[in-house]
């Protein structure tokens, strides 16, 4: 009896489903008030989902591509004319400027911190690219003003078929000062890079204004401490580690420096990197 | 500009920040009372009682909501009006509850579903970004999907109070629902995830139209769950 009750009762799920279903495709084609709403919101969804995916994509070139200028600078320190290099660097970062003017376009309008999870990966990239530069150039840290200076674009107006074709529009893009302060704790990685990549060319003097400098952007972030955003904490741990090892370097340089002739100086200093970074390891 | 000016830059850009933030929690607290309290008053339908007072208790929630219009006038003056999304997280949750308390009482009252230009309106803000705070459409969407469980359960209690018409046109209506979420193309975040449990709520709705015509007690002429 049961189990008779249980075989009428699966004969009606299903039929209740496929009744069910045929309901459902009469109402997606018919024009009730509920489904043309709904199609108002696809529309407005899938506009958005595009816009974000487009940011997206933009923000990884600029990754790619600032990744690429902190590569070149980082071989300024053994050959003769870094001029060359900064340059090329210099002109790399305008292609950056081109692709972040895109995406100032594309914010047209918008709220920035409505797609702003888009593209921060790229800005942070951006930003350790451009103040790496500008410390190799100018021994000083570029400021958030100094950076959004030169984030201002002129566009034609060629684009839009009402605006008269002489007439150009200011754009500019800022980068907030979260992304900068990610951004500069980076940058303390690449810095930390360069002091034992200089000290293995020879270059005495680069690590302790290397130091002093890294020091600095230290106590600075010390000083903003867990006020800023949640990911400044996790920064800083790299940080203290990067200033460490700098700091090592400084100390062997200091203390065997006079003792070793400088050709053999690299080979010391990388065993004693080699050294510390197993005992990271184990910890 | 040395190392040391730049960063007490920042760290004053940072607190400002703070304080902002410390202002809308305050008073996003109150908007999450009010809700409580409208809450509290939309879930006597659920008793037996309830069904028969469904006006008056629509109508008590309806003098609620100008409470929740003068804590909104208030949020708005807190922070700047194109920086909507960036304090965005501090009320979403809110918002959300709001939506579906807002689209409840319009579906008690008229047994259609709210549109958005409704809720904005009872909740005192705007729909579109441009005009200020406005309502964002999937905060929309998650309210009317809160509503749908809500729903599942009103169906269920209507039957235990001796309402059998009722679960019928709830199922309608969720159903019409279902087909509408589906037009949308959602990606994988929260209000998909949300999304994903409507079948639930469909499911059980289903269930009990099954059990009400089974046993013949869904005798409404114009529902088709009596065939």
């Amino acid at each position: 009896m049961i189990a008779y009750f249980c075989m009428v009762s699966g004969e009606g799920w299903s039929r209740r489903n496929a009744e069910a279903a045929q309901e459902r495709d009469a109402l997606a084609n018919s024009s009730s008030p509920v489904i043309a709403a709904f199609k108002v919101f696809q529309q407005e969804l899938d506009t958005r989902h595009d816009k974000y995916e487009r940011l997206v994509k933009i923000s990884r070139d600029i990754t790619i591509e600032s990744k690429r200028s902190i590569f070149l600078l980082h071989r300024v320190t053994n050959i003769p004319d870094p001029e060359v290099v900064l340059n090329e660097a210099e002109s790399k970062l305008d292609g950056v400027r081109q692709k972040i003017g895109q995406i100032a376009e594309e914010l047209r309008g918008e709220d920035i911190y409505q797609f702003h999870r888009a593209f921060t990966p790229g800005i942070q990239e951006y930003v350790e690219a451009i103040t790496f530069l500008h410390y190799i150039r100018h021994r000083s840290l570029i400021s958030l003003e100094e950076i959004n200076a030169k984030l201002v674009f002129m566009k034609t107006g060629n684009g839009l078929a009402e605006a008269p074709p002489s007439s150009a529009h200011v754009l500019t893009f800022q980068v907030t000062p979260a992304d900068y302060l990610l951004g500069v704790a980076d940058l303390t990685g690449e810095l930390m890079r360069l002091c034992i990549g200089s000290v293995g060319n020879g270059d005495i003097d680069t690590p302790f204004q290397l130091s002093q400098f890294l020091r600095q952007i230290h106590d600075g972030f010390s000083y903003i401490g867990n006020t800023g955003p949640y990911e400044v904490s996790k920064k800083l741990h790299t940080l203290r580690q990067s200033l460490g090892k700098v700091e090592d370097a400084c100390y062997t340089l200091r203390v065997r420096g006079s003792e070793i002739p400088k050709h053999m100086l690299a080979d010391v200093f990388c065993t004693r990197t080699t050294h510390m970074d197993t005992e990271e390891g184990v910890v | 500009m040395s190392v040391t000016e730049m960063f007490s830059y920042i760290q004053g850009f940072l607190s400002a920040d703070q304080d902002v933030r410390e202002d809308i929690r305050k008073v996003v607290q109150n908007l999450e009372q009010t809700a409580r309290e409208i809450l509290t008053v939309l879930q006597s339908v659920h008793q037996p009682s309830g069904f028969k007072e469904i006006p008056s208790k629509c109508a008590r929630a309806r003098e609620l909501f100008c409470t929740v219009r003068t804590h909104m006038a208030e949020l708005k003056t807190k922070f700047p009006a194109e920086q909507y999304y960036r304090f965005h997280e501090h009320w979403r949750f809110v918002l959300q509850r709001l939506v579906f308390l807002a689209a409840f009482v319009v579906y008690l009252e008229s047994e259609a579903l709210v549109t958005r230009e409704e809720v904005a309106q009872i909740l005192g803000i705007e729909v579109v970004r441009e005009k200020g705070f406005h309502l964002d459409v999937e905060d929309f969407l998650a309210g009317v999907l809160i509503m749908a469980s809500e729903l599942s359960r009103l169906a269920v209690n209507s039957v235990t109070a001796g309402d059998y018409g009722r679960p019928l046109r709830i199922s309608n209506f969720i159903n019409e629902l279902d087909s509408g979420f589906r037009l949308l193309n959602l990606k994988n975040d929260p209000l998909r995830k949300r999304y994903d449990g409507l079948k639930y709520d469909v499911k059980k709705i289903e269930e009990v139209v099954y059990d009400l015509s089974i046993r013949g007690l869904a005798k409404e002429p114009e529902s088709g769950g009596d065939k």
